[in-house]
């Protein structure tokens, strides 16, 4: 193994050995032929996130999307069966649905009207009479995904091969259950989402979730605009109960408000937020009892952590953060803002406060996600400097150390996760 | 040689004429200076006291309170937002992309006494570090009009581009 990266040697040394115990190569931000191999032994090997189910609420619902650079769609069909089939017909290639999301009995190519089925079946082929010896239908249906789900979040993999999603997530099980909980007695649905993209590549953003370190210097503008409660309740960088731990697989959780780690555990002493009083009230005339109040009020900022998922969602206080890889030095994210699901005089008030509070911070005129999209622009640019000269992932690394439950943790400022992270990096890119 | 020009011929709409309709694309035209010019703080002076500045995600709604919007501000956010935009802790706002943005193609859509509707189209380029972002919108404004003031009521920018990717922003629409 390479003890040292150096300028004569860096374009030599195997992409997985450009991954140490405390640093990785710069190269691995810049190089577009290790872009090109994490897109076959990272994007198609492992299960990729394309949807959460309330974006498919019923037979026919379907969305478009990504896995890795390839288009897909996710659609639910007659059975209620969730599929992910190739977006690209059999015929001659083209893209079958252009449409973000929607409700269709099907989907026919607009080249030459070859017609599929929610499942992904081939249904109909204008003039059949010239296909007659030369091809059976049953053989040309649409290719499709291995399609998992967990706790309402949707997986698909192109490996039929690679193990069951729930052998994947492991121990990540326990932490989606509890982020769900921020439907306060209700499930969770999509509520919005806002996209926007930047010029950097993509392992910069999945560092990022897991970065508790940049968050007060990155998001001191967000930090002096909100009321002093969320201030405090963000202001995590000396609390030493605020830790990270590493989950396996590459995932890993970062816990910024720990108080809020599992909604369940309330023993009443919180007051709840001034800022919220109004949907106090909306909620009470709406006739909720202040149990049931606290529970939703409590859990508007959602829980008190990061999970990320190793490659491309995190699951970030109160949304998803999504990545998807464009190139070498171009990644798309998406911020998927959620609330409650249920009666529309309870969640409605709810959800108001909600999309403003994600409004406030996210997206791309947020007064958080501008910040930190400079931030990646710069790493881009910078990183173009010396490919050989290692980005520094060793923050805490010497005061690391095992949870009750085995997990590697330390300070949620140190970069746990993020080795986390870059260790499965490693084990994929090394897989021939 | 001298030629006799012909007058020009009416505008397609009678409403361009109005002098209520020119003093809100005056108003409109001064807004866009001052988002070019980062004045910012002038800019938010602007705006009726109950005022919101929206810019929004989905292109057909007009319920912005129970949507996601890229921007949903009323005073109080306004305010914020300036302060953002102006006191030097926001790194994207500090290194922002120059702007420069053409308001036209107007169209007056309601015009009563005291207020104005107008719709128009906005192409802003903006510049930053190599590259140039062309930012495409059709906007809605709807102008109060005072003898102590014309102020912007509501403006809604609507992005050619709003459910896709646009780069996160260092400046306002």
């Amino acid at each position: 193994m390479t003890a040292e990266f150096i300028a004569e040697n860096i374009y030599d040394i195997a992409p997985s050995d450009l991954v140490l115990a405390d640093r990785v190569a710069g190269r691995m931000y810049t190089d577009p032929e290790i872009f090109e191999a994490e897109m076959t032994k990272i994007f198609e090997r492992t299960w990729v996130w394309v949807a959460h189910e309330s974006e498919l609420p019923k037979a026919g619902s379907f969305k478009s999307t990504f896995v890795g650079r390839q288009p897909v769609i996710v659609t639910k069909d007659r059975k209620g069966t969730v599929n992910t089939l190739l977006n690209r017909c059999r015929h001659r290639g083209a893209s079958l649905c252009e449409q973000r999301t929607g409700q269709a009995n099907g989907f026919t190519c607009p080249y030459h009207a070859w017609s599929y089925g929610l499942d992904g079946a081939l249904r109909g082929i204008p003039y059949p009479d010239g296909y007659e010896g030369v091809m059976e239908k049953g053989d040309m249906g649409l290719k499709k995904l291995r399609t998992e789900s967990y706790g309402g979040m949707v997986f698909a993999t192109f490996d039929n091969d690679v193990a069951p999603l729930e052998d994947f997530l492991g121990d990540v099980k326990l932490w989606i259950d509890r982020f769900m909980k921020q439907g306060g007695g209700y499930p969770v649905k999509v509520l919005g989402t806002h996209r926007f993209r930047f010029r950097g590549n993509w392992k910069i953003q999945l560092e990022n979730t897991t970065d508790g370190y940049h968050f007060p210097i990155v998001h001191r503008s967000w930090m002096a605009s909100v009321d002093a409660e969320t201030a405090d309740m963000m202001s995590f960088m000396t609390d030493p109960t605020a830790v990270t731990h590493d989950l396996g697989n590459g995932h890993s959780v970062m816990q910024m408000v720990p108080e809020h780690s599992d909604l369940d555990a309330d023993n009443g002493s919180e007051p709840l937020q001034p800022r919220f009083a109004s949907v106090v009230t909306e909620l009470k005339s709406a006739g909720l009892g202040d149990a049931e109040i606290r529970k939703l009020v409590r859990a508007m900022h959602g829980t008190g952590f990061n999970l990320n998922l190793f490659p491309n969602v995190s699951m970030s206080i109160s949304f998803l953060r999504v990545l998807r890889p464009v190139s070498v030095d171009e990644t798309l994210i998406e911020h998927v803002a959620l609330g409650p699901d249920g009666p529309a005089e309870i969640v409605d008030p709810v959800n108001r406060e909600r999309l403003r509070i994600h409004e406030h911070f996210q997206g791309p005129f947020g007064f958080g996600t501008p910040d930190d999209a400079e931030g990646w622009d710069r790493v881009q640019r910078g990183a173009q400097g010396a490919p050989e000269m290692p980005i520094m992932v060793n923050r805490g690394l010497a005061r690391e150390t095992p949870s009750p439950e085995g997990w590697a943790t330390s300070h949620v400022t140190d970069e746990t996760g993020m080795r986390a992270a870059y260790d499965k990096w490693k084990q994929m890119m090394s897989d021939d | 040689m001298t030629e006799t020009l012909q007058p020009p011929a009416k505008p397609a709409n009678p409403l361009l004429a109005d002098p209520r309709v020119t003093r809100a694309i005056e108003l409109v035209w001064h807004e866009a200076d001052l988002l070019d010019r980062k004045e910012y703080e002038t800019w938010q002076e602007l705006y009726a006291d109950d005022g919101r500045y929206v810019i929004p995600i989905d292109p057909e709604t007009e319920d912005f309170e129970n949507t996601l919007n890229m921007v949903y501000d009323d005073a109080r956010m306004r305010r914020m937002r300036v302060t953002r935009m102006t006191e030097g802790y926001a790194i994207a706002a500090v290194d922002a992309a120059r702007t420069v943005r053409t308001v036209s193609r107007f169209v007056p859509a309601k015009v009563c006494e005291d207020e104005v509707t107008v719709r128009s189209a906005q192409i802003v380029v903006a510049y930053k570090r190599g590259n140039h972002d062309v930012w495409a919108a059709e906007v809605t404004h709807r102008i109060r009009l005072s003898d102590h003031g014309d102020r912007i009521a509501l403006k809604v920018v609507r992005l050619i581009d709003s459910e896709d990717a646009v780069p996160a922003a260092g400046f306002l629409l």
